[in-house]
Parts: C-alpha cells; structure tokens; sequence
C-alpha cells in the first residue's frame, strides 16, 4: 500500500538544504506593532506608546514575542509565504494539499523596536518525512536569520512544517 | 510587578494569562501577523479540508506564550529565546490557558537566566501547545 510508494523527498530537496534564500527585507513599525500586540492581547504599554518604551529602557515601541517585522509586500514579486518560507523550494514527489505550523522558536540576540529595518535569509535545515494520524506528512524544518540595519544578528527563528 | 530574580525558585508557577479567542480576534491576528491562511477564518474552507472547524492560528498560541513570559519578567530582563510545538488544536471560543513553571534557575556569561517549560492547555486539560523558554533577569 503506502509503504511501496517512493519516497515524498526528492533529490532536488535534498540538494536545496542549507541553501540560503533572497534576502528579504521586513520593517518593524509602530503601527505593525501596534497591530500585533493588540491582536495578541498584550497590555504592557511598551508595545503601544513610545515614551512608556523609553521609560522602560528601549529605543522605541518594541518588537513583542513572536514579532519579526512585516515583509516589504512586492505585487510582482513571486509568490512567497510570510513566515520564512517554510513550504518554498522544490515540490516533493507527489502533491501534498494540505499545511499545517509544527512548531516555532525565536532565539533573540538583541532588541527590536519600531524604526529597526530587518534583513532576513531562509534555507531549510532539514525534511523528513512520516506517517501520522493525518496520513503520510512531510515535515520541513527552516531556520531564518534577521540582522538589523547595523548588520547585527538579531534573531534566528526555526519553523516546522507540516504537509500531509 | 514584573519578578526579581531572589523571587525566582526551580519548580515554582508563574502566573497564568486565561486567552479566549473569538472569531474576530483570529481576524485581527491574521491582520497583525501576515497570515491569511483561510482554515482560521473561512469555516466552509475549514472544514472542506477535513477540520471539525475554524483553529486557532499555531503562531497566536506562540504569542500568547510570549505575553505570558513577558507579563512574568516585565522590563526586569529579556526573552532569550522561546519556542512551542503545535500538537493540537484549539478553537474559537474556547478557553486557552497558558502557563509556565520554572525549570531551572542559574548563572551563565555574566548573566542571571531561568529556563522555563510553558504551554497552552485547552479545556479537558490537555497541552496543546508545549514549549519552553529561557529568559534573562536583570536584578
């Protein structure tokens, strides 16, 4: 059944781990963060009001967790997904419809706050592939790299994939 | 308001952050977040690809863990880094409790850390969302 089908991961996905992407460019804005800490629900003021951020030591409103700026949106760019390109890269041997967020982790090295601009490159780390309660899944796991406008590494995020 | 780090003991419960997601707040997350995926919003396109329903967004509950380390450490410190698994699902309208317990308490490079096992558990008590995080007290 299943089992005698080839494998999902092609030799063109293996050849494109560690491969870096484009970079891309996203900035981190008080309205953006705004946005996003209200969405979230936070209520600590250093995400909405610029002297309670300096109050509180920062350079300005701050990046909340999970928050790595808004990508600069380009209508003539090819399609990409926000979020590092977690599903981009070559297609696996048979078409997978369905996608579903595994797993996040933000190493942070330094603050971010509204004004920052972040330059960010992508590859994937790693494939696999399994059988769950979904089916037959491939699981991609990307690491994405931000550096602020000084070129300082500011944040890894590692993201998981799941296509079924 | 935000812990010192003498408050700080191995084992110890951090204070729980109580989310409850309506319909419109996935939609404000999708605005604030860049993710548009239909699953959290589109109930027809939910269930068309075999879910009960509209979820919540993974990346929210990822967030909501953020706030809920935040809201513990205020401006006495920082996240150093914190992540989670999403290993079920949650749905609108139903309470998501996040929580945290300090795993570890120590000094490293010249800095006070605490590693800390968070997670989210819906209402039958179960972890949805299990991660852990390591952040840094200033005093």
């Amino acid at each position: 059944m299943a089992d005698e089908l080839p494998p999902l991961i092609t030799d063109a996905m293996r050849a494109q781990v560690g491969k870096e992407s484009e970079p891309m460019t996203s900035e981190v804005d008080k309205t953006a963060i705004r946005m996003f800490a209200r969405s979230v629900g936070h209520v600590d003021p250093i995400y909405y009001d610029e002297a309670a951020a300096k109050a509180a030591g920062y350079r300005s409103i701050v990046a909340p967790p999970g928050y790595l700026g808004t990508p600069v949106f380009n209508p003539n760019a090819p399609s990409r997904r926000g979020g590092g390109g977690m599903f981009g890269g070559p297609e696996p041997s048979r078409p997978l419809r369905r996608v579903l967020n595994g797993g996040t982790e933000i190493e942070y090295f330094d603050d971010i706050c509204a004004g920052d601009v972040l330059t960010s490159t992508t590859h994937v780390a790693n494939y696999e592939e399994t059988k769950g309660s979904l089916g037959e899944m491939l699981i991609t796991t990307s690491k994405t790299v931000y550096k602020n406008q000084d070129g300082k590494v500011v944040a890894i995020s590692t993201g998981t994939g799941i296509r079924y | 308001m935000a812990v010192k780090w003498n408050e700080v003991s191995e084992g110890m419960e951090i204070p729980t952050l109580k989310k409850n997601c309506s319909t419109q707040q996935l939609v404000l997350w999708a605005a604030g977040s860049g993710d548009f995926y239909q699953i959290h919003y589109d109930k027809d396109f939910a269930v068309g690809t075999g879910l009960p329903g509209l979820i919540v967004h993974g990346a929210l509950k990822n967030a909501f863990l953020g706030q809920l380390v935040h809201d513990w450490i205020g401006n006495n410190g920082r996240i150093k880094k914190y992540g989670c698994s999403y290993r079920g699902m949650d749905y609108p309208n139903e309470d998501i409790i996040c929580k945290g317990v300090v795993t570890r308490k120590y000094e490293e490079g010249g800095e006070k850390l605490v590693d800390l096992e968070v997670w989210t558990e819906n209402p039958q008590g179960k972890k949805t969302t299990p991660g852990t995080a390591t952040v840094r007290i200033d005093s």
